[in-house]
């Protein structure tokens, strides 16, 4: 049952990636857009994200509570040792929904739609990026549970280079995410164009990250490279996201709506995998080499049975209403 | 709200009377709203169970977390539920539209009573043994439906119901002062007035239950609530007053000699323990739970009271609709549901202090060892406060498009 728990929390993680970093991502894309192209980006980003992005917030809740039940300990680390990351993200998230509320229902046009835009954009570029710096803290040994100062327990805990460069890599993806995701929402050959320039960007922007965290792993002694392309599951997925990658790239140049998008998923699939797969089951580094597992520091058995079994009744609940309701939404739009 | 939803969608379906309709979808923007309230500052509450009381979540995670996993199911389908409802008008089966409305409203009245239930299991912590400090043998089930589940489940339920009724009928109330959309807004006074008259009736009902159930299981609780410091028999109610903790004793307060003997227990003599049995360091801050007690039971009455005036309109006085002060007392009760329902929660919080977990843990033992939790405090006050500020502009911005959207067709006739 511990599989099936452990797979679900995944599983959210892995949608909560995709369809929240194509949210966050339109924020980020608008943020390096300028002035008169802005407009119709804003337009756009409403209409493709306007009504869901509250609802993408369910995926993280499960996470969450699927941590907190099953596997308190990490839960209570991550929450203790990386408390202000955490409030910047949910700050972020926040700020990020009223500002998308105001800025899309306030008919006044004046100077505090400026205001709500600034939020707006800022909020989706800082909420992936501390979502990016805690994945990085956590997998790279620098909570420090025994030390007695402020700084290193609370501050240094999350503040290195590795996590910086993961925090702003997560960046680069949401908004390559959304980059093309958003080729498929517009018609018409020049707003097309524009979002393909986006994506090639924000395709240069992954790849300088990339090389900062490769770089800045080497710096600060995190065996990257290791975990990467020691083992075979590793290597494996991070070739299947290069191909998927270059798949996706032939197919935004022929067009093909729905075969960019599954590639792309595949891409951001593949890769999760790779960085998971090789730290299962430790998954908390700690700074005095401790480290917290999913398998030996869980919550009791009786606990993870209950917990798989509300999931897996939940989810035969849930996702056939869930594919039903996006049917009917496609029958509607067709 | 989704109930109120969905008896006008029933009006409507069986009498095609487009008033109905109207009513139906302009409260469904207001369900959608709080809808996404929900979904923003139940994520924020996920992470600060964890950021303010990580001692807490660390042994309750495991023993209290069911109910929560739960919730997130009934959550999800609400969530697709209120899709459907939203883009289904014109596109769906009559009636299987109606039942997605409908369901969104039970699997709202489910997550409530699953909250509720881990609520409910820091007053009366079972489904464990807690041996030398350890928690062992655990039993989330046991845990879930715990002993004060069912009382207080049921209590905040009535109380979810009287507090949109009153808060909704309020609305309509000062709209129908305002002589706009008459028709309109008198349909949906009635109909969620109708609710929050029902819920008034039935909660003082509830609330004894829940408060013999307090009395047997947190006395110390009790004693805080109604001020009663010192054990006795043929104990007396007391009604307002203030509190001095340190004399032990209660000025300027109506006292009803042997009431709470018979409140609690049934019989005018039973003894009622008062705060003297328990040391002083597990007693609660008695002035704030029996205040917030006051304002809860002082609310509830006068919603009763209102109930019966209501009633009376409704069967006597039909013409009282039409009068200024009987609307007014309406406006006037606006937000009086939810002001109890804070104060409800003060009671049950503080009541419980100083523990976290009844009888097990202390709140001072459960939370964050990071230093400057007060800074967080203003900063979550800030951001509840900002939510706070975006419903209210939205629910505002919704009443205001009500004449232009909802109640053309009745503008016609008159024009």
């Amino acid at each position: 049952m511990i599989y099936v728990v452990l797979i679900f929390l995944w599983l959210s993680l892995l949608i909560y990636l995709i369809m929240g970093g194509a949210d966050f991502g339109t924020g980020i894309l608008e943020l390096f857009t300028p002035g008169e192209k802005k407009t119709r980006l804003k337009q756009t980003s409403y209409e493709a994200i306007g009504p869901i992005w509250e609802a993408n917030h369910m995926w993280l809740i499960i996470a969450v509570v699927v941590l907190f039940v099953g596997f308190p300990e990490m839960y209570v680390v991550v929450s203790v040792y990386l408390y202000i990351p955490l409030l910047m993200l949910l700050i972020g998230i926040i700020a990020r929904g009223t500002a998308f509320t105001f800025r899309n229902y306030d008919a006044v046009k004046d100077n505090m739609e400026k205001i709500y835009n600034r939020i707006y954009v800022c909020s989706s570029f800082l909420t992936p990026l501390f979502l990016g710096i805690i994945a990085g803290s956590i997998v790279s040994g620098r909570i420090d549970v025994h030390s007695a100062s402020f700084i290193d327990a609370y501050i240094m805990s999350w503040l290195g280079l590795f996590p910086i460069a993961v925090g702003l890599f997560t960046v680069a993806l949401c908004a390559f995410l959304a980059a093309i995701y958003l080729i498929g929402k517009v018609d018409g050959k020049w707003n097309k164009q524009h979002f393909i320039l986006a994506a090639k960007i924000a395709n240069l922007a992954m790849v300088i990250c990339v090389a900062f965290i490769f770089i800045s792993a080497r710096y600060e002694h995190i065996p990257l490279t290791d975990w990467l392309f020691t083992n075979r599951t590793g290597t494996l997925s991070i070739s299947f996201a290069v191909g998927s990658y270059v798949l996706m790239w032939v197919s935004v140049f022929r067009d093909e709506i729905i075969k960019m998008r599954f590639c792309l998923c595949i891409m951001v699939t593949a890769l999760l995998i790779a960085v998971t797969y090789s730290h299962f089951p430790d998954v908390v580094l700690l700074k005095s080499g401790g480290r917290l597992s999913f398998l030996k520091n869980r919550a009791p058995d009786q606990t993870i049975n209950l917990l798989g079994d509300a999931l897996l009744i939940g989810s035969v609940l849930i996702l056939p209403s869930l594919c039903y309701l996006v049917l009917s939404f496609r029958k509607k739009t067709a | 709200m989704p109930f109120f939803m969905a008896v006008s969608h029933f009006i409507y379906l069986r009498t095609g009377n487009p008033v109905y309709k109207n009513i139906t979808k302009a409260w469904s923007k207001g369900v959608a709203i709080f809808f996404a309230t929900g979904a923003v500052s139940g994520t924020v509450m996920s992470f600060e169970l964890g950021l303010l009381w990580p001692k807490f979540m660390l042994h309750a995670g495991p023993i209290f977390g069911m109910p929560f996993s739960l919730e997130g199911t009934a959550f999800f389908i609400e969530a697709i539920a209120l899709g459907f409802y939203h883009y289904g008008w014109e596109r769906l089966n009559r009636w299987f539209h109606w039942f997605t409305g409908a369901l969104v409203g039970i699997c709202g009245v489910v997550s409530a009573i699953l909250v509720i239930a881990a609520n409910s299991w820091m007053n009366s912590p079972t489904g464990f043994d807690f041996i030398n400090g350890q928690y062992l043998h655990i039993d989330p089930v046991k845990a879930m439906f715990n002993p004060a589940w069912f009382s207080q489940a049921l209590h905040m339920n009535i109380a979810a119901f009287a507090a949109t009724g009153f808060g909704v009928a309020g609305i309509h109330a000062l709209m129908l002062m305002k002589k706009k959309n008459q028709s309109f807004h008198l349909h949906a006074f009635k109909i969620s007035a109708a609710f929050a008259v029902v819920a008034a009736f039935v909660q003082p009902l509830s609330g004894d239950i829940s408060a013999k159930f307090v009395g047997r299981s947190q006395p110390a609780k009790l004693a805080a609530m109604e001020a009663h410091f010192k054990t006795t028999k043929r104990a007396e109610l007391i009604i307002g007053g203030i509190p001095d903790a340190e004399k032990k004793q209660v000025k300027y307060a109506i006292k009803i000699p042997g009431l709470l003997s018979i409140m609690t227990t049934g019989n005018i003599n039973a003894e009622v323990k008062g705060l003297d049995k328990f040391p002083e360091r597990d007693q609660p801050p008695v002035a704030i739970t029996h205040y917030a007690f006051q304002v809860m039971v002082a609310l509830g009455m006068m919603m009763l009271g209102l109930g019966i005036i209501y009633l009376t309109a409704l069967f006597k006085k039909k013409n009282w609709f039409y009068t200024n002060w009987f609307l007014r007392l309406f406006v006037a009760a606006t937000p009086a549901g939810f002001i109890a329902v804070e104060a409800g929660w003060i009671v049950t919080e503080v009541g419980r202090q100083p523990w976290i977990i009844h009888g097990i843990m202390r709140t001072s033992e459960a939370v964050t060892p990071m230093p400057g939790v007060a800074y967080s405090f203003f900063l979550f006050t800030a951001v509840y406060f900002s939510l706070s500020i975006v419903v209210i502009y939205l629910l505002y911005r919704q009443i205001k498009m009500i004449p232009k959207l909802y109640d053309q067709q009745l503008l016609t006739p008159i024009l």
